[in-house]
This record gives structure tokens, C-alpha cells and sequence, in this order.
């Protein structure tokens, strides 16, 4: 079986990394690597499961972004996707989650027929978990979130989706929206071969124009939400070190303040 | 919207390139120059000290949006009971219905056979029912629910529609934004119409400077506030040209309104077109898990552990901490990373969002999307060795020490206190 798949995958920045200035309570950017979203790892890894059963598949990664996300793209190739899209425009920032589903979706629909898109379920920058869905109402397929185990026979695909207390299993046909979560597979690394042959591999650069996308649809302009005010939250002011000689002490000071603030009962 | 460098003002000092989230700030000779990769965040203009940034509007004037009037939740229902984040997106839309003004809040109820929550809902304070009741809604379908609720938002168009930032709640609410092309804003911890409450919340919780914005403005969009950048950072998200205005909220943010069985509302029964042949999903089953159910959210004392543990079994001392004082266990990220113990008791940015009355944090060094998830607590008690760790910065009180020996002695406290309570 030969499948078409495309993955969508995001370089962020490692936002565990990142610091704040104490003193002028700003972000401290510097020195914060930027790396493959998480999800999108293993919505990579998914697809490269596929292809190593089925060796005729063939894994299409685009990622939308700055002209250096082209890094991100050589690093799936390494891992084992076979071609790699940047969608890049100085046009298309600043979009918002649905203007940035309207230039995927001219994207996709560029590259022609797919059977499966896998999706991150979100990016550890935006947290938003909704360019997966948006990108699939856009293109007219149905989708499932939040993935944590995936098996077709055929055509049909069978997978289970978290819930917060549980999960559900749902069957459906190609082609579909899929996003991943953590718990579907541990991404594997990329090799010495794949990087060689990654750096050498031809990655073309999509623009507005290549995409023929509406310009009223993409950028910041277009995007129906505008951020009004960002703000680093100030913070709380330091409350009470206990310190008392024994730990019996400080428990039992611990204790009495407590009951100043709350009920025990 | 841009941001847009005044040239002659900029002194080329690069602050702005350092304050800038996003890397989106070149430096061209001594100018700043903003690049493509830029949100309009405006954390620039804050860090410019020659006010050579500014944003500028966009030109195109206002549509009319007057023909949408109010605040709709999404009454999310699994097996015929109401998830409890619908009851605080209740309180919280009655709220933003009165900022409005003369504006109902109601309940958008979804499923089969749910004629038993409808008092439910009038009860925690929705001033109308719309139900759309249908066999092939027994369980939830993205195609099935969207299609309905698209329908449902197209004929009635509702100002505001709330969701729970639920794994069903963020399926849904991206689909049918994208269906009726408006902007969709997630996990949002608060929610504001009127601009003077939303001036108050500011400077009382930030150093931004507000002196730009008008406590008696006629604006009545929604300002939806956000942990953004993996919550270091918080954003406040506007729709100014679309609606309805959407917002996924965060279960355990919001107050629901007490219970009051008396009350009562009007019920519209909406009729819909769905058939069998727009659902392209089948779910073949929904299993409850069988692991023990935490429910961080409505926990009144949560007794979280962290890498400070130093191995899983440390999370047997936080279980029997937890059980002393009537609590349930929380963890951190790392702990969670490092496999000691279940995604599901995680609290921050990417696990649960707790407030609970005491959030005991024992070896937990306080990452900044840990703080995300807890820093609202009402009394936040930090146990660790090290005095520097930052969850010293935000705990009301700090025990310097080794969590093996401070813990088993809070607990014998605890119950000491507890015994003397009962005796009384």
C-alpha cells in the first residue's frame, strides 16, 4: 500500500527554557534554543511508523515559519520523511490560527491528494490546539484529537482518542485529520545517513504567490483575533520563610498560621 | 495592526530586540528593524525607552456587529451529566451579559435525551435553554456537533459563545470558528467586556502601564486574557471585526454561581438538519479509565511533589500526606516527565489548572509553567532544600528543608490540630 501523508509540524522556541528577568520582570529570550514542537515529533514519528510498514508511503513535511524553520524541516528529513515544504512570507506573519489554516490549507491543496495529515495536538508556544482542526474544517476532512494509539486495516483507521477521564475509540476513513499527543510513540532519532542526505536535499521555499492564496485570508491583517495588550504578570508578593530551631517547631508554626487563613475541619 | 519602528526616534540601544518574545527584532546598523516573525505582542513598545515603537490600527472601520446579541456556553454534557466547567462558564457569562448590558447568558445543550439537565442549567443561572436533541448526538462527533451548533450560532447569532477548554471543548470550538470564519481565542483564565474592570485587573496584577486606555470607553468586545508563550507571558486577545467572539476557558478558573433550584428560564427546542451520512466518524466505544480519577480541579488541598522527591516512591509519603489532610496529589512537570507518576495529576501550562484553598508544593522548584498552573491558589506552603528555588517567589509560607523530614512532621501536626478541633 503506497499512502500519501503529510505532516504539519512547527519550530518553537523551548519555552521550559526560557527565564525571567527578576529585577525588570521581562523575558529573558536569550539563549533559548529553538527546537521541533513536542506533539509534532510524534506526529512525525507516526507517519514514519507507517512507512516502515508500508515502504512505498510517502511523508511530505511542511511547516510554516521564518526562513530559518528550514532547520526544522532538515531535521524531519533526517528523521525519515522524504520531502520537506517551507511556507515562508513576509506576507503570512503575524497570522492568527485561522489565517494561518487558510495558508496550509493552500498548501496542502498544492501538493495534491493525501490520505492522512498529521498534526501536534499543539505547539508549546501558542498552546492553542487549533491549526489542526481549523486546517481540517478548511480542507472539508474529518478529523480526530488528542491520538493516543493509531491502527488501520485497509483504509479505515482506528484510533484512540484521551479523554480527560478515559478515552474513546473511533473509526474512520481517509482522508483525515489526525493530532498527536505524547502518549502515541516515542519519536525515534535521526541518523548519520539521514542528516547527510538532509542537507543536501532540495527544500522549496512557498511564498503567497507560489500558494495562490487569497491575501485577504493570511497575515496579520486578516486575522479575525489581534492581541490588545501582553503584559508579564507581576509578581506575587513573597510571603513568610518559617524558620524555627527543630522541625517539630516549624510544623507546628506552619500550622498555627495556616489556621489564621483557612479551616480545618 | 502592525508594530512599526519610528526611525528617528530609535537609538539603536537593542532593548527592544531582548524584550521581544518572538525573535522578531533585527538590528540593521543601529536600527531596529521588526521582522516577519512578529505577533504584534506589543512587549516592545513597554521595553523602548525613547518611544520610537509604535502600533499602528488598522484603517478599515468597524462593521456593523449590532445584529448579535448574548453570551452563549456550550453546556458540554458526557453521559447524560453536565461537565462542571459549563456551570462556571454560567457565572461567568451572566457576568459579561450584565458588562453588556440588557444581554441573556444561555446554554447550548447538545446530546440525546438530556431533557433532565435543563433545570440544571436554569439553577446555576442560564436565562434560556437552546437544546438540540437528536439520537445521532448520543455521543460526541466533531462533525455532528459542529454542524448543529454552526446552524444553531447562524440563526440565533449569539455575541459571545464560551466553551471548556475540554479535550471535547478544544475539538469543537476550532471547527466551528474555522466553519464561520471569526476568531477563536484558547484557554483563556479571564474574561472581560467592561474596560474599567479590565483596568482594575491590570494594575493590580501587572506593571503595565494603562494610562492609554479609557476607563469609560463605549468598547464592549470581549477582552480575552491568556497565558501565552508556555505561560510566561500573558496576552489579552481581542475579535474586533467578526463574531460571535469565541473563547475556550479553562476548567477551574471561573465561578459558578450557587445553586438555586427555584429559578427558572425559557427553553427553545432547536430544530436542525443533521443526518447520518454528515458524521464520518464512528465511535465504536468510550471507555472510563480504570485508574483512580483525580480531580485536581475541584480539590480543595492539593499536596503536589516534585523532582526534589528524588525517586517515585516519594510520591507514597505525598499520597499519605494528601490523605492526612484530606487532599489530592498534584505533580510537576518533571516529576511527570521522568515517569514517577501519571500525566494526570500534572498541574501548570500543560496540565491542570488547580486554585485550591492550600497548594502544598513539596520539592517543586517552581518552573514558570508550573507557576502557570497554581499561582492563584489561595495559600500556597513551599517545602524545599533549596532557598533560592523561584516557588519560594509566589508561596505565602516557605519551609527551607528536607521534604522526608518537614512532611511527616506537618502531618503529625495536622492531625494533632485535627484531634483538638473534634474534642472541642
Amino acid at each position: 500500500m503506497a499512502l500519501k501523508i503529510i505532516v504539519c509540524a512547527k519550530q518553537v522556541p523551548d519555552t521550559n527554557e526560557v527565564k525571567i528577568d527578576p529585577v525588570k520582570n521581562t523575558l529573558i529570550r536569550e539563549g533559548v534554543p529553538s527546537i521541533l514542537n513536542h506533539d509534532d515529533a510524534n506526529a512525525l514519528e507516526e507517519a514514519l511508523k507507517i512507512k516502515d510498514q508500508y515502504p512505498d508511503t510517502h511523508i511530505t513535511v511542511i511547516t510554516m515559519g521564518p526562513p530559518q524553520a528550514k532547520d526544522l524541516l532538515i531535521e524531519c528529513l533526517a528523521m525519515g520523511a522524504d520531502k520537506g515544504i517551507l511556507i515562508s512570507d513576509r506576507a503570512l506573519g503575524g497570522s492568527d490560527t485561522w489565517a494561518t489554516s487558510n495558508a496550509l490549507a493552500a498548501a496542502v491543496k498544492k501538493i495534491g491528494d493525501f490520505d492522512i495529515i498529521f498534526a501536534g495536538r499543539q505547539a508549546i508556544d501558542g498552546d492553542t490546539a487549533q491549526v489542526g482542526p481549523q486546517l481540517a474544517e478548511k480542507l472539508g476532512i474529518p478529523q480526530v484529537t488528542y491520538v493516543k494509539e493509531f491502527s488501520m486495516d485497509g483504509k479505515e483507521i482506528t484510533v484512540k482518542r484521551a479523554l480527560e477521564d478515559g478515552y474513546e475509540v473511533i473509526k474512520l476513513q481517509m482522508p483525515c485529520m489526525l493530532t498527536a499527543i505524547k502518549e502515541l510513540n516515542t519519536p525515534r532519532y535521526m541518523t548519520i545517513g539521514g542528516i547527510y542526505d538532509a542537507v543536501k536535499a532540495d527544500i522549496p521555499v512557498w511564498g503567497a504567490k507560489e500558494l495562490e492564496v487569497d491575501l485577504n485570508k493570511v497575515g496579520l491583517d486578516a486575522s479575525p483575533t489581534n492581541v490588545f495588550r501582553s503584559f508579564t504578570p507581576a509578581p506575587k508578593g513573597k510571603g513568610v520563610m518559617i524558620e524555627r530551631d527543630t522541625v517539630e517547631e516549624t510544623a507546628k508554626a506552619l500550622l498555627e498560621m495556616l489556621q489564621e487563613k483557612y479551616i480545618i475541619a | 495592526m502592525a508594530i512599526r519602528v519610528i526611525n528617528d526616534k530609535c537609538k539603536g540601544c537593542k532593548l527592544c530586540v531582548k524584550a521581544c518574545p518572538f525573535d522578531a527584532i533585527d538590528m540593521v546598523g543601529k536600527l531596529a528593524v521588526i521582522n516577519e516573525k512578529c505577533t504584534a505582542c506589543a512587549q516592545c513598545i513597554a521595553a523602548c525607552p525613547f518611544n520610537a515603537i509604535e502600533k499602528t490600527e488598522s484603517d478599515e472601520g468597524p462593521v456593523d456587529l449590532s445584529e448579535y446579541k448574548d453570551v452563549w456556553v456550550y453546556a458540554e454534557q458526557r453521559a447524560g451529566k453536565l461537565m462542571n466547567v459549563s456551570l462556571e462558564l454560567l457565572g461567568e457569562g451572566g457576568k459579561l451579559a450584565k458588562e453588556i448590558g440588557d444581554r441573556k447568558v444561555c446554554a447550548l445543550l447538545i446530546g440525546y435525551e438530556t431533557d433532565h439537565l435543563i433545570p440544571e442549567l436554569y439553577a446555576y443561572g442560564a436565562d434560556v435553554v437552546y437544546q438540540i436533541d437528536d439520537p445521532l448526538l448520543k455521543n460526541y462527533t466533531t462533525d455532528g456537533y459542529t454542524k448543529v451548533m454552526t446552524d444553531a450560532i447562524r440563526e440565533y447569532k449569539p455575541e459571545i459563545v464560551l466553551f471548556g477548554a475540554t479535550h471535547i471543548g478544544r475539538d469543537l470550538a476550532p471547527r466551528v470558528a474555522a466553519r464561520l470564519d471569526t476568531g477563536l481565542t484558547a484557554d483563556c483564565t479571564r474574561l472581560d467586556v467592561s474596560m474599567k474592570n479590565y483596568i482594575e485587573y491590570l494594575k493590580k496584577n501587572t506593571t503595565l502601564d494603562t494610562s492609554g486606555l479609557d476607563p469609560e470607553s463605549e468598547d464592549k468586545g470581549l477582552k480575552q486574557t491568556r497565558p501565552a508563550f508556555g505561560g510566561n507571558i500573558m496576552a489579552t486577545i481581542i475579535t474586533p471585526r467578526t463574531r460571535p467572539q469565541m473563547a475556550t476557558v479553562r476548567p477551574g478558573v471561573m465561578s459558578k454561581l450557587p445553586k438555586d433550584e427555584t429559578r427558572k428560564g425559557e427553553l427553545i427546542k432547536v430544530k436542525h438538519s443533521l443526518s447520518e451520512s454528515d458524521i464520518r466518524t464512528q465511535v465504536v466505544e468510550v471507555v472510563k479509565a480504570a485508574k483512580e480519577m483525580v480531580s485536581l480541579t475541584d480539590a480543595e488541598i492539593i499536596c503536589s511533589g516534585g523532582r526534589g522527591l528524588g525517586d517515585p516512591s516519594g510520591f507514597e509519603l505525598i499520597k499519605k500526606f494528601a490523605d492526612a489532610v484530606g487532599g489530592v496529589v498534584g505533580a510537576s512537570r518533571a516529576a511527570v516527565d521522568s515517569g514517577w507518576i501519571d500525566h494526570s495529576h500534572q498541574v501548570g501550562q500543560t496540565g491542570t489548572t488547580v486554585k485550591p484553598k492550600i497548594y502544598f508544593a513539596c520539592g517543586i522548584s517552581g518552573a514558570i509553567q508550573h507557576l502557570a498552573g497554581m499561582q492563584t491558589s489561595d495559600i500556597i506552603v513551599a517545602i524545599n532544600k533549596d532557598p533560592d528555588a523561584p516557588i519560594f517567589e509566589v508561596a505565602d509560607f516557605g519551609i527551607v528543608g528536607d521534604l522526608y523530614k518537614v512532611v511527616p512532621k506537618i502531618i503529625e501536626e495536622w492531625n494533632r490540630v485535627k484531634e483538638e478541633l473534634n474534642r472541642n
